[in-house]
């Protein structure tokens, strides 16, 4: 089946540019040229991946992520023009999952929707915990004491991959490459935002966490179990 | 213990001069004080010296007075003596007591001369006295001899501590004359002289005190407005562009106050016009930038679509999309660094500073500029040490390296370029040597400037924008540091980053030196060391834009000048 994106472009030669680049890889592709249609594509369409420009007439690129991830899960990946941090910044704790800044090349944006549409299908069934969190892989499910919490995937990938080696300390880098698909360095910021969306979910304190622990000087690692 | 005596006056003396100098009330109020106390000084003088004559002259005038009518008297008492009588010193006791009686009694007040003292003598024929009533002894010989010739005679004389003023006339009698004195006291002339003195100077110390304190007022008005003055401009030159002096009355003062707050509204104005078209401008890049995106992604894509497909194209197609992919790489760096130097100039540029090991952000430069290297076939020399640590920004510090091994790359003919690494206690730099074809005399200076090209028939391998360098200055700029150029034509050229180890540091000299010491023994024997002298200093007052070190260095006379060019923090302030 192939997969499908929704792509969220006030800009129709790129829309059209990007439309035929994404079917030339393999996907299937649908176009709103605008942030109030985007929402209602969301909903009817059900993409796998919403690709969504920041700067959109009518709506804030960022108010239509943040309704977006109100109601749904789905990756997102951000278009922006701007690489200054607060945008991105902005941006990804609106609820985006990764970004591409103008001018992108074709194979790395499909790069980056690849990575957010990587769904390991033969996972063994794994229960997994830390702390009160405990983890159903296979079935995405997450729950602290019983009572279940919604994650992004992305997030629930982030968890993970801590869970999964609870006594090792991750990098920002090395978890970029995990959980984000990124070969070379990348922007950390990433890691450091979607770190706090999780924590906002997972913990029972955001401000002294128990589950995701900060090492200072080096990475984040599991609390534990 | 002297000398330490001589310090302190030469401090004190050094205070007073500051304030001397700095206090244009102190400078009125010391200056009126002085000349006033001279013409009170002289004035004092003239006074009493006027009141002493008078007060003599007024004791003398009655002095006389009375000497006459005692005189007469007395010649009319003894008329009938003889001055060689055995018993004539009683004779002469009893007219004197009869006399200081009378005289005392008969004169008008006004006429009196006060208090005397009298004294009678017979004098024989060789001028000498037999008897007398009276302490002859006190009168002066002088005074005697002239009352012999027969005149009236006057002198001053202390006499047991009182000053006196005598008078001595003869006075007939039926033999020989007598020798008639009168002795008048000046001491309550002299008490009366201390007075006016004692008066005169405590009224004349009261008169400075006060005209001190007034003077002292009257310059406060004046200097007070003068000193806000100066207070509300030393603010309006920190920046604060709103200060304006309060206008007060309509005089000299609120004068000057009101052409003061012209003039400041005038530049507030200009600053403020100047502030916005830079603001303008700044913006206008950034938009322009930013709306070239979408566009050139799309043209991005586009081409990548053609490029990818290239082999089923005929073959002028296929140039033409991998020319297109080529000019494109290139468009989108330009774009980068556009943006990049606008969010710079609008300061809008963030350090993102953090402890980061220098060895490792000097490797990474290099390695994204290795297949450039491979391309020119140039040699990478890397002289670089591991655990050196600073408080920088790694992507800009990272970014300022590549671009100046992409430079080297660039003019270094394929020669081997040097990377070395150098440290000290408060500072990191990093050096890099090419040895291509070097810099014109004048050129170091030009190099950091924008789109500037040494040679613009030089062929650009790096495809670099133009901008590099100048982003590279302005990061450096950021971090409080130095980027500076050297360069010789046929020697090469050499680029120094300094940077302080710590955020906020400062720089005073740089570990690795600028001007290469590796030249033919020679040359290395007559300038090293100048040559250092020379770039360190350079980098000292962290001046630049012209050739620091061409005089210093001219005396490669067949060589030609070398041009040491800093750009230091300090250099467009």
């Amino acid at each position: 089946m192939k997969s499908r994106v929704l792509v969220v472009d006030d800009d129709p030669a790129l829309s059209e540019m990007l439309s035929i680049v994404l079917r030339g890889e393999g996907f299937d592709t649908a176009v709103v040229s605008d942030g109030p249609r985007a929402l209602p594509a969301v909903r009817e369409l059900r993409p796998d991946v919403v690709l969504l420009d920041l700067m959109l007439p009518g709506m804030n690129g960022i108010d239509v992520c943040r309704a977006i991830r109100a109601e749904s899960g789905v990756p997102i990946v951000m278009l922006t023009a701007k690489s200054d941090t607060v945008d991105v910044v902005l941006g990804l704790e609106s609820g985006a999952d990764d970004y591409v800044i103008k001018p992108f090349k074709p194979k790395e944006l499909v790069a980056r929707i690849r990575a957010r549409l990587r769904r390991t299908d033969d996972e063994p069934a794994e229960l997994l915990s830390v702390g009160e969190v405990s983890i159903d892989v296979p079935a995405h499910q997450v729950s602290r004491s019983g009572q279940p919490i919604s994650l992004t995937p992305l997030e629930f990938d982030l968890l993970v991959a801590l869970a999964r080696k609870p006594r090792q300390v991750f990098t920002r880098e090395v978890l970029l490459e995990q959980v984000w698909g990124y070969r070379h360095a990348a922007d950390t910021r990433l890691v450091n935002v979607h770190v706090q969306r999780l924590r906002s979910k997972v913990e029972r304190d955001p401000e002294r966490p128990e589950v995701v622990l900060t090492v200072r000087g080096v990475g984040y690692k599991a609390g534990p179990p | 213990m002297f000398r330490g005596l001589g310090h302190l006056i030469a401090e004190l003396q050094a205070i007073f001069g500051a304030a001397w100098r700095r206090s244009l009330q102190l400078r009125v109020a010391v200056s009126t004080l002085a000349l006033c106390s001279g013409v009170m000084i002289v004035l004092g003088l003239l006074l009493q010296t006027e009141i002493a004559e008078r007060l003599v002259q007024g004791k003398v005038d009655a002095a006389r007075i009375q000497m006459e009518t005692a005189t007469a008297e007395l010649e009319r008492d003894l008329s009938g003596v003889n001055p060689d009588d055995e018993y004539v010193a009683g004779t002469l006791n009893k007219a004197l007591d009869r006399l200081s009686v009378t005289t005392l009694t008969d004169q008008p007040s006004t006429q009196n001369a006060g208090d005397f003292r009298a004294v009678l003598a017979t004098e024989d024929a060789r001028g000498g006295n037999q008897a007398w009533a009276g302490r002859l002894d006190t009168i002066p010989l002088d005074l005697r001899r002239a009352v012999q010739s027969g005149a009236l005679a006057v002198e001053f004389k202390t006499v047991d501590g009182v000053p006196m003023v005598i008078y001595g006339q003869p006075v007939r009698t039926a033999g020989r004359d007598l020798q008639f004195y009168l002795l008048f006291s000046l001491s309550a002339e002299q008490r009366t002289l201390g007075l006016v003195q004692s008066t005169l100077i405590v009224g004349g110390l009261v008169l400075i005190l006060l005209l001190a304190a007034v003077t002292s007022l009257v310059t406060r008005q004046v200097v007070r407005p003068v000193q806000q003055a100066a207070e509300v401009a030393e603010r309006f030159a920190d920046g604060h562009l709103e200060e304006r002096m309060p206008v007060k009355g309509d005089d000299e003062v609120a004068r000057l106050a009101e052409s003061y707050n012209e003039m400041a509204g005038s530049i507030q104005s200009q600053i403020r016009q100047l502030e916005e078209f830079g603001a303008l401008q700044r913006r206008f890049t950034s938009d322009v930038s930013h709306e070239l995106r979408t566009p050139l992604t799309t043209v991005r894509m586009a081409a990548d679509v053609l490029f990818a497909s290239r082999d089923q194209l005929p073959a002028a197609l296929r140039r033409s999309s991998e020319l297109l992919v080529e000019e494109l790489d290139r468009f989108e760096a330009l774009l980068a660094d556009l943006l990049e130097i606008s969010r710079l100039d609008a300061g809008m540029a963030e350090l993102g500073a953090e402890r980061t090991d220098m060895q490792s952000v000097v490797q990474r430069a290099v390695e994204a500029v290795r297949g450039l290297a491979e391309e020119s076939g140039t040699r990478l020399e890397l002289d670089v040490r591991a655990g050196v640590y600073a408080e920088i920004d790694p992507r800009r510090v990272e970014r300022i390296v590549r671009n100046l091994v992409a430079n080297a790359l660039d003019h270094g003919e394929g020669k081997p370029v040097q990377i070395r690494l150098g440290a000290d206690e408060d500072s990191v730099a990093v050096l890099v040597r090419d040895h291509g074809l070097g810099l014109r005399p004048g050129e170091a200076g030009l190099v950091f400037n924008r789109f500037w090209r040494a040679d613009s028939s030089r062929a650009r391998r790096s495809g670099g924008t133009g901008l590099g360098l100048s982003i590279s200055l302005e990061d450096a700029r950021l971090h409080g540091g130095w980027l500076q150029a050297w360069g010789e034509p046929g020697r090469g050229a050499a680029f120094r980053l300094t940077l302080p180890r710590k955020v906020g540091g400062e720089l005073d000299g740089s570990p690795l030196t600028l001007v290469p010491t590796d030249e033919p023994m020679d040359a290395v024997l007559v300038h090293s060391t100048e040559s250092t002298a020379v770039a360190a200093g350079a980098a000292e007052d962290g001046a630049a834009s012209s050739e620091v070190g061409q005089d210093g260095l001219a005396t490669d006379g067949a060589g030609g000048a070398d041009h040491v060019t800093s750009a230091g923090i300090g250099e467009q302030r």
